[in-house]
């Protein structure tokens, strides 16, 4: 049953990351140092952008719910920097981490969270169903879980037409105990399908811990039941991501199928933008707090020469100045007119049919 | 990521003239339907239980692994979320997926993919998404085969915007509106009638299409309109003809398509006869007959001259038992009794 997890669970819960699941900052072997510097841009970008939703969702200029990527950034940039341009990724309900790291375009993305027509979707899908799908991103959703066949069957067109992409398939620790996960697995793993399922244990299902939702916590020992490779990586850490996706996408495009990464971090920022975090501790947050991706790669680019304070402080700046540019782009778009309520509900084509329009 | 629409490159064109017809069954001319478009297409796949090897439980898919290899008929596990989600994410980066569920009671399983996310996912994402998806699912009782097996679930997909519902009943129909399905850009489920599939008819040679939304007038007739979805469609025709040797003509018409509905060929219908018969197998509580009804009611209420009638499944479970089952399925008795009563007060 369910209970609060204590102060003194948390420090152990810390220190059994510290021993099993941390790695030291290692780029990969042949990472140049502007690529090693664009992953710490991209994270900042992502950090920006989300830390100032969260303001723009309190001053009402985004009207639903939005889900912080905060925390979880080297995940989405590492996984998408093993990634090809064509290949493609599903995403879930926390999807501007992820459409960031495949490339999309900020001000696009706010247009869409400020619900106008320059967004990604014109406005009809939000933060929650935000995508870019010229960009291979496939689109955040709403339900937990439900883009796990949806990567499958980006992987069966790969495996069908015999094309050379993969997909990676972002979902959460909740998404798990979700029937339709079980099948997603299963069928990519009895079928061969390049598809590489990234699980991002934030280790807390809106309210619940993971270790009470599960009764074991190891997300990638879940693919040994499937056949499948599974692999535990530290998810504050870009670089530990980049190879394990890196080395999945591998298998995955010569034919060795689907490959289970569990990227183990933790969600020290709420569920979504007006999360009271009522449920837990807050003091537990500044525990995992240390392990914060983005100032653990700024001292990495330090201590590796490979970037000045003055760089960092630029990058960030830039991060910045990008995200105030994206917010003047969504503040500047029109609101969708009456007319678009029915776009895109069927092809063009059948709408003509079928006379369908306000 | 848009997929070339096939449907654009060949317009509807309804049965040609002068092409020759050839009798076959429903059984038939799904499978016909199904290799000719494979054969075309070669981004057409199908996949379900059963599909391959088996070639489907009714044989519907009958040799097609043995034609087109396990690459484009695919045998899936028992995973009907994962063959509605797969197909919906094979769809949107390039394929064109004929899933199949074996009985159409068990989409509910897959009802998050198919309801949350096939259904929606164009337009949450701005149109940015084709999603050439086919659901094939037998719907319909009669066979002692009970509760779980024999739903009609219709009425709740027409209610869900973004879903394309078909119920042909004829060899003719199944052939031209499965093409227009497996060609178009968005989902549709396609809802075959497990009594039906021997059902046989004239069907045309060549390739044609029919289009969704345009009912088929059966049988016309001056003094009642009778509606009819899926295989009610042949009770109301063997009605029909024993009503003429009485002297009431019933004019029947199959919608052939849920979504997209024909109401303006119900509404010129019900502007002849004033009399509206609605008949479908799916239980009556919330089902399309209300719908049509709704519509006809707001839309020609002057026209009518008696108050329309729905014929239609009762409101419990399927019964096992063959004589309980029957009361339970609408049969040529009751939509008889259903035409006297509207034109009871004929003058």
């Amino acid at each position: 049953m369910a209970h609060r997890v204590t102060l003194s669970e948390s420090c152990q819960a810390v220190e059994a990351f510290e021993r099993d699941t941390l790695e030291p900052l290692q780029a990969p072997a042949g990472m140049t140092a502007e690529d090693q510097r664009d992953i710490y841009r991209r994270m900042r970008l992502i950090r920006e952008f989300d830390t100032a939703v969260k303001g723009l969702w309190k001053r009402d200029f985004i009207y639903g719910l939005a889900h912080s990527y905060v925390a979880a950034e080297a995940i989405a940039v590492g996984a998408c920097a093993a990634l090809e341009r064509t290949d493609y990724i599903t995403s879930t309900h926390r999807g501007h981490g992820h459409t960031i790291a495949k490339g999309g375009d900020p001000r696009r993305m706010m247009a869409e969270l400020m619900g106008r027509v320059d967004g990604y979707c014109g406005g009809k899908g939000g933060s929650m169903h935000i995508a870019a799908v010229d960009m291979g991103m496939l689109g955040a959703t709403g339900i937990v879980g439900s883009a796990m066949p949806i990567a499958v069957g980006a992987g069966l067109t790969a495996k069908t037409l015999d094309r050379p992409f993969v997909t990676v398939c972002f979902h959460g620790d909740g998404a798990t105990n979700q029937g339709v996960w079980h099948e997603s697995v299963n069928l990519a793993a009895v079928w061969n399908l390049p598809v590489i399922f990234l699980c991002e244990n934030n280790q807390w299902a809106i309210s619940l811990p993971y270790d009470q939702a599960a009764k074991n916590p190891t997300v990638s020992d879940r693919a040994q039941g499937y056949g499948i490779p599974g692999v535990t990586v530290d998810g504050f850490n870009p670089f530990a991501v980049y190879r394990a996706v890196k080395e999945a996408a591998e298998r995955a495009r010569s034919g060795g199928g689907p490959t289970l990464i569990e990227a183990r971090f933790y969600r020290y920022v709420g569920h979504f933008v007006a999360d009271d975090e009522r449920y837990r501790d807050t003091d537990c947050n500044i525990l995992w707090e240390r392990f914060d991706p983005i100032g653990r790669m700024a001292t990495y680019l330090a201590e590796s020469g490979l970037a000045t304070p003055e760089w960092v402080a630029d990058a960030d700046a830039a991060a910045k100045a990008a995200v105030d540019d994206a917010i003047e782009f969504a503040k500047a778009s029109p609101e969708p007119s009456a007319e678009t309520l029915w776009d895109g509900l069927f092809s063009p084509e059948f709408m003509r049919e079928q006379g369908i329009s306000l | 990521m848009r997929t070339p629409s096939a449907a654009a490159a060949a317009p509807h064109a309804d049965v040609a003239e002068g092409a020759a017809p050839r009798v076959m069954t429903v059984k038939q001319a799904i499978n016909e339907t199904l290799r000719e478009e494979m054969g075309r297409d070669p981004t057409i796949i199908i996949l379900g239980c059963d599909v391959g090897i088996r070639g489907n439980p009714f044989g519907v898919t009958k040799g097609l692994y043995e034609e087109f290899g396990a690459g484009r008929v695919l045998d899936t596990p028992i995973s009907e979320a994962a063959i509605i989600g797969t197909s919906l994410g094979a769809a949107a980066t390039g394929l064109r997926p004929i899933a199949e569920i074996l009985f159409s009671d068990w989409i509910t399983i897959g009802m998050d993919q198919l309801v949350n996310q096939v259904a929606k996912i164009r337009y949450m994402f701005g149109g940015a998404i084709n999603v050439p998806l086919v659901i094939r699912a037998p719907v319909g009782a009669g066979g002692g085969q009970a509760a779980q097996h024999s739903q009609s679930f219709e009425s709740w997909f027409s209610h869900v915007p973004g879903l394309q519902v078909v119920m042909p009943a004829t060899p003719r129909d199944v052939k031209g509106l499965l093409r227009t399905a497996i060609r178009s850009d968005d989902p549709v489920l396609f809802f075959e009638h497990k009594r039906g599939y021997e059902i046989k008819g004239e069907v045309p040679d060549g390739e044609y299409t029919i289009p969704f939304g345009k009912a088929e007038i059966a049988r016309a007739g001056s003094d009642v309109t009778v509606v009819t979805v899926s295989v009610m469609r042949h009770k109301a025709m063997t009605v029909a003809a024993e009503l003429s040797a009485d002297g009431i003509e019933c004019e029947v018409i199959d919608p052939r398509t849920i979504y997209p509905f024909d109401y303006a060929a119900v509404l010129a219908s019900v502007a002849k006869t004033h009399r509206l018969v609605v008949v479908h197998e799916a239980n009556r509580r919330s089902g399309i007959g209300g719908e049509i009804v709704s519509q006809v009611v707001e839309r020609a209420f002057d026209q009518l001259a008696a108050p329309p009638v729905i014929v239609a499944g009762l409101d419990v479970p399927m019964p096992y038992n063959r004589s309980l089952e029957a009361l339970v399925i609408p049969d040529e008795a009751r939509i008889r009794d259903a035409v006297l009563a509207v034109t009871a007060r004929r003058t």
